[in-house]
């Protein structure tokens, strides 16, 4: 796929915005799913770099990565050129849930770069008539990535940890959680959705969280992925990145 | 157009590519993205006589161009293969499949190729005696000629097709290793499995992966595979399987100019999923560009 736009944020983020080089993009890309990048020319980033998928734009042929620069692979996709070309492997994994009714209240709970699936989720909810509202956590207001993407869909509440944006504190302690919540989708460091997945059993909120462990095939194929879940040790590439945490063996 | 086939033993392959056991599932789950059918065959995942969680979390770490792993032999066990996975692979796939064995003794190794043999499909099975990843058996009986001969000798009573014994390169003489196999009555010897290795987090001063050490795959490993593979194929009258880092056609010819009558393609099928039909057709393409009759042409010619 070809690089058609990049935008940096902030000091090491970027939004990049990626067309197919022929025809158009896959169908049904469901949100949570990722992609995987092959980073070119690199013998240190030997493996592809698994990626959540921000937005699928069919109006656009475009998919969106959002990606922090966090080690050698990310900093090359961050530091790339509109006209850069990649070669990606889309669409990958097992997304998010649709709440069981449209009227259910759901709350979808990003920190820091994991915002990003929630930014399609939350599309795809706005446009099947459910009411989206976002809880989006980050260090400070700088690494609060996307905000007025995530406005078009839902009201956006938002916590920093030094209180330079919205309400001071963890993402946890935000003023929302204290509404009516039916569904959770959740997805950003381990603590945190392990934190919010605590509340979410506690109150009886159905919960998905989307995981990140370091992975190799992303095809299901290599087993290095894993994750102990209620059927056992299970692919995070295949039978997730979303899970449900009731599938999960959590200590929360 | 040039004869791509060769022989291992009484296995005939259409080609000499095959997919290294643990490196692409059951071939499913590349199937959307290549032609199985294009293929040599494929080797399936390592499969124990019991069902196994294998190691857990963190497996994987990424090392210059390369990657150490500790899966640990992580399957459902021989009999839900046989029940759940071979009806359905047997009648989708035309190139042969060849199953990984792996045991904890030399009774856990005989019991699963006795469920075998009556697949009709499965002509031939990869006995792993090299993996560096669980604590018992595994490369246990590949680091010793004594190990080496007692599992090969106790399959092959068993095993009346195609046997082919994994080799460790974790070892002092793998070309003594595998004249062990051969004389034993192993059809073929595959090599090299992974090299153990350990990397460190020295941010959290401790290792990567859960089980502190692990096996070492991809480019990285290439040029000792190729060192192994040419020592052994000069030393034994039996085909030698080829395998450790091939990421072309250039590589897979590496390992045939070094004696190598088939070749296994690895940790490349995570980064390019049709790397091993590329490489089939790579093949063909050399042999025709270098006006080859048979692949066998250049085998060991170095």
């Amino acid at each position: 796929m070809r690089v058609v736009s990049i935008g940096h944020i902030a000091d090491s983020y970027a939004l990049i915005k990626l067309s197919p080089l022929s025809g158009s993009l896959p169908e049904g890309i469901q949100p949570g799913q990722f992609a995987q990048i092959e980073i070119p020319d690199s013998k240190s980033t030997f493996l592809r770099r698994p990626i959540s998928i921000c937005m699928a734009d069919y109006d656009a042929d475009q998919i969106w990565l959002l990606v922090r620069n966090a080690g050698q692979g990310t900093s090359h996709m961050v530091n790339s050129s509109v006209g850069d070309i990649y070669n990606v492997l889309l669409p990958l994994g097992h997304g998010f849930s649709l709440p069981s009714k449209q009227g259910d209240s759901v709350l979808l709970v990003g920190g820091g770069v994991g915002v990003a699936p929630l930014l399609y989720f939350g599309k795809v909810l706005f446009e099947q008539g459910y009411k989206p509202v976002f809880a989006l956590g980050a260090r400070s207001a700088k690494d609060l990535l996307l905000l007025d993407e995530f406005k078009k869909y839902g009201p956006v509440h938002v916590s920093t940890e030094d209180g330079s944006a919205g309400e001071k504190g963890l993402i946890t302690c935000n003023s929302v959680f204290a509404s009516e919540i039916s569904d959770i989708a959740c997805c950003g460091p381990t603590p945190m959705m392990k934190a919010v997945a605590g509340i979410a059993a506690s109150r009886g909120i159905n919960c998905e969280v989307s995981l990140e462990n370091m992975m190799a095939c992303g095809l299901g194929a290599c087993l290095c992925c894993v994750e102990d879940t209620a059927d056992g040790n299970v692919c995070v590439c295949k039978n997730g990145p979303v899970f449900n945490i009731n599938q999960l063996k959590w200590q929360i | 157009m040039a004869n791509l086939s060769v022989n291992i033993g009484p296995l005939r392959l259409q080609n000499p590519v095959l997919t290294a056991s643990g490196t692409f599932g059951y071939g499913e789950e590349f199937e959307d993205l290549m032609d199985i059918n294009s293929l040599g065959g494929i080797i399936v995942k390592g499969t124990s006589l019991h069902p196994r969680q294998g190691n857990p979390a963190p497996r994987m770490v990424e090392t210059p161009s390369g990657m150490l792993n500790a899966v640990g032999l992580q399957n459902k066990g021989v009999d839900h293969f046989i029940e759940h996975i071979y009806p359905r692979i047997a009648k989708k796939y035309t190139s042969e499949i060849i199953v990984n064995v792996a045991g904890s003794c030399v009774s856990d190794y005989v019991e699963v190729c006795e469920k075998l043999a009556p697949l009709d499909r499965i002509r031939a099975i990869e006995v792993n005696i090299s993996c560096p990843n669980v604590k018992q058996g595994g490369m246990a009986f590949g680091t010793t000629c004594e190990g080496a001969a007692e599992v090969t000798k106790a399959v092959r009573q068993k095993w009346p097709k195609a046997l082919i014994m994994k080799l460790s390169p974790n070892v002092t003489s793998i070309v003594d290793i595998a004249k062990a196999a051969e004389a034993e009555g192993a059809d073929s010897v595959s090599l090299i499995n992974t090299l153990m290795g350990m990397a460190i987090d020295v941010k959290r001063r401790r290792p990567y992966l859960s089980t502190i050490t692990g096996g070492l795959s991809g480019p990285a490993v290439r040029p000792v595979a190729v060192r192994m593979v040419w020592q052994v194929a000069k030393a034994v009258g039996i085909p030698v399987i080829g395998l450790g880092g091939i990421a072309s056609t250039d590589d897979a010819l590496q390992f045939i100019m070094a004696g190598a009558t088939a070749i296994q393609i690895g940790t490349a099928n995570f980064i390019n999923p049709r790397i091993s039909q590329e490489v089939a057709a790579g093949l063909e393409q050399y042999c025709q560009e270098n006006g080859l009759n048979d692949i066998s042409e250049i085998r060991g010619i170095v």
